[in-house]
């Protein structure tokens, strides 16, 4: 070991100045989330404003931090809430308890809850941390509601507000591998993802992801096998 | 009266109102200087640091977080002040003004600016004093400095033993320790400097480095001094990587641990004014201080501009050093401390004594160097022989 080498440490911190800087300064700027970003749930409604929520308690009774409750009602027949018998009458998300694993949206019968992207989210009581059917439901145009204290940032709403079936859609083979959507409001029935097969190719995909998220317009293309939602 | 105060040509005149404004003043601009420095130094240190670690650093108050070290300071001052039951509480509260007087104290004799060079003897003229760029330039002038770094250790260990609680003062043990053990070397390698200026004041020795390059005392002194003094210095400083009187793994804070709000902020000042200090003191003892080539425009300008660049080339060693070298062990440090700098510098300092001897004798100069080598290496195998017979024995006691 030369003298010399006592010094090559010196140049390692030297050269590290010069080097990309890799911190995102994360108030100003915030990284792209991920497709399947797991953030705070909304409540889906059909394309004819329906709710899906049928209060079956599916989500209350898989949830492993017990945060979530519902009470179901009977549908008043004259003026239904849900396209079923029954329909959420109650409906309560304490985000001091969630934890995001998203085994609520799995277990829904009806894809009625699913998670948007948003995840900043700084209420500052507890009051505000249970998120009441009024804060979870989607809007009128299908999007979530912006609560005062959540940071909504362009695209925390896309693709998120309908759920993704990875498994077969209506049972049939050859839809197996197949991530599709379900017909919903402000959304319309969006076009399936490519089978995974397909994505890990080279080759271009089947039929592409380009959604307009405020295209209400029908997709239509898969529509035939994509309506298990329940029929109305 | 006029002796104590030196060859300063502010003083030929007698004093009067005048003088003692013109000092008080300079006071004034000199602390001034050194506090703005630290602000700077602190947001500096960050910064580099966190550049060298590949990270952004403080970059939110002001612009490039320049203002964080004030926000920080603001901060501390409104923090609760707090003091252990067990304190020495008279001590508990001198000791932080012991840590920061003394670092600004030997600020004072560094000469920070004025024409050396050319004929210049170091001088400016202001409202017609003419006076040199320092606060004061004691004919004890180095002396002066390894006072203060001894009165600063004081600090240190007074800080420590009077917080009344274990870490605190297991810290000021390792602190008082480490910083007597390197300021012999220290001092063993300013003797060298001092030998060949024949002047203790800080004056003297920067205006004899002033003719060139190869004046200066790194090169006059052939380098070792340099470094010792360099590695004394960081050691003085509690600097890493001699930072043991603070490690954070063992010893939570070390001497300082029981010190909050801004009695806190001060030995924090303290620390980083000693950097920038012990920057300026070897300019001034190595590198010529404010001497270089004056370039066009007002000539008063460039000595300081010349000085600046000096210090700031080594406050970024500092940094740079922290930044690359992990912490040293307890006994490493001793070892370092007690069996080579100290034997080094003094080796150095009786070689170049005897060359100055050599000089006015007329002796041979290569034969007195060989000579002196011969007798260094013989010097030193005894002392390793030493060391290792007391290493033996050691042992055997042991088992």
């Amino acid at each position: 070991m030369g003298l010399l080498d006592y010094f090559k440490g010196f140049a390692v911190p030297f050269k590290v100045m010069f080097e990309r800087r890799v911190t995102t300064e994360y108030p100003k700027v915030k990284r792209a989330k991920a497709v399947r970003h797991h953030g705070r749930h909304v409540l889906s409604r059909y394309e004819d404003g329906m709710e899906k929520c049928i209060g079956c308690e599916l989500c209350a009774g898989v949830c492993p931090a017990r945060c979530i409750y519902v009470r179901g009602a009977d549908n008043d027949p004259d003026d239904p809430m849900s396209p079923g018998e029954r329909y959420g009458f109650v409906y309560e998300i304490n985000y001091l308890r969630c934890i995001h694993c998203d085994l609520c949206v799995e277990a829904c019968p009806t894809e009625a809850i699913t998670e948007s992207k948003l995840f900043e989210f700084s209420f500052t009581n507890r009051q505000d941390a249970i998120y009441t059917k009024t804060e979870l439901v989607v809007g009128d145009d299908g999007r979530p509601q912006q609560l005062p204290w959540e940071d909504w940032r362009d695209g925390d709403d896309v693709h998120t507000s309908a759920w993704m079936r990875a498994t077969s859609a209506s049972g049939s083979a050859a839809y197996t591998g197949r991530v599709s959507w379900s017909g919903e409001l402000g959304y319309g029935v969006r076009s399936a993802e490519p089978v995974q097969r397909d994505a890990d190719d080279d080759e271009p995909a089947v039929d592409d992801i380009s959604i307009e998220p405020h295209d209400a317009g029908l997709g239509g293309t898969d529509h035939d096998h994509d309506h298990s939602g329940g029929s109305h | 009266m006029r002796a104590l105060f030196a060859a300063d040509p502010l003083f030929s005149g007698g004093f009067d109102l005048g003088v003692v404004l013109f000092v008080i003043v300079k006071a004034l601009i000199g602390f001034t200087f050194v506090i703005v420095g630290v602000i700077l130094m602190i947001w500096f240190e960050r910064k580099v640091i966190s550049d060298m670690q590949n990270r952004i650093g403080p970059n939110r108050a002001g612009p490039w977080g320049l203002l964080q070290t004030l926000a920080d300071g603001i901060k501390l001052i409104f923090k609760e002040d707090l003091s252990p039951d067990r304190a020495d509480k008279l001590v508990y509260k001198l000791a932080p003004y012991l840590s920061v007087a003394p670092a600004f104290l030997t600020f004072c004799i560094v000469p920070i600016g004025g024409v050396f060079t050319g004929g210049g003897d170091g001088t400016v003229t202001l409202f017609g004093k003419t006076t040199y760029l320092q606060v004061a330039d004691p004919p004890i002038g180095v002396l002066f400095l390894l006072a203060m770094s001894s009165v600063a250790v004081y600090g240190v260990m007074l800080a420590g033993w009077s917080s009344g609680s274990k870490y605190p003062l297991l810290g000021a043990v390792r602190a008082s320790a480490q910083m007597v053990s390197y300021e012999a070397a220290l001092g063993l390698s300013v003797v060298t400097v001092i030998l060949l200026s024949g002047s203790l004041s800080t004056h003297d020795i920067v205006a004899q480095q002033a003719s060139g390059i190869l004046d200066w005392n790194f090169v006059a002194t052939a380098f070792i001094p340099f470094a010792i003094f360099c590695v004394a210095a960081t050691a003085e400083l509690n600097r890493p990587p001699f930072d043991l009187v603070e490690a954070e793994q063992e010893l939570v804070g070390g001497f300082h641990t029981e010190y909050s709000s801004i009695r806190f902020g001060m030995f924090y000042l303290a620390e980083f004014m000693n950097t920038i200090t012990m920057s300026a003191i070897i300019v001034t003892l190595f590198l010529g201080g404010p001497a270089g080539p004056i370039g066009p425009g007002p000539e008063q300008l460039w000595p300081f501009f010349w000085f600046t660049v000096k210090l700031l080339a080594f406050l970024f060693a500092f940094v740079w050093v922290r930044a690359t070298l992990p912490r040293f062990r307890y006994d490493q440090l001793m070892d370092l401390g007690w069996k080579r700098l100290i034997p080094l510098s003094l080796g150095w300092l009786l070689l170049v004594a005897s060359l100055r001897v050599a000089d006015d004798q007329g002796w041979d100069r290569f034969l007195v160097v060989g000579i002196a080598f011969a007798l260094g290496l013989a010097a030193a195998f005894l002392m390793m022989g030493a060391i290792r017979v007391a290493d033996i024995n050691r042992e055997r006691v042991d088992a």
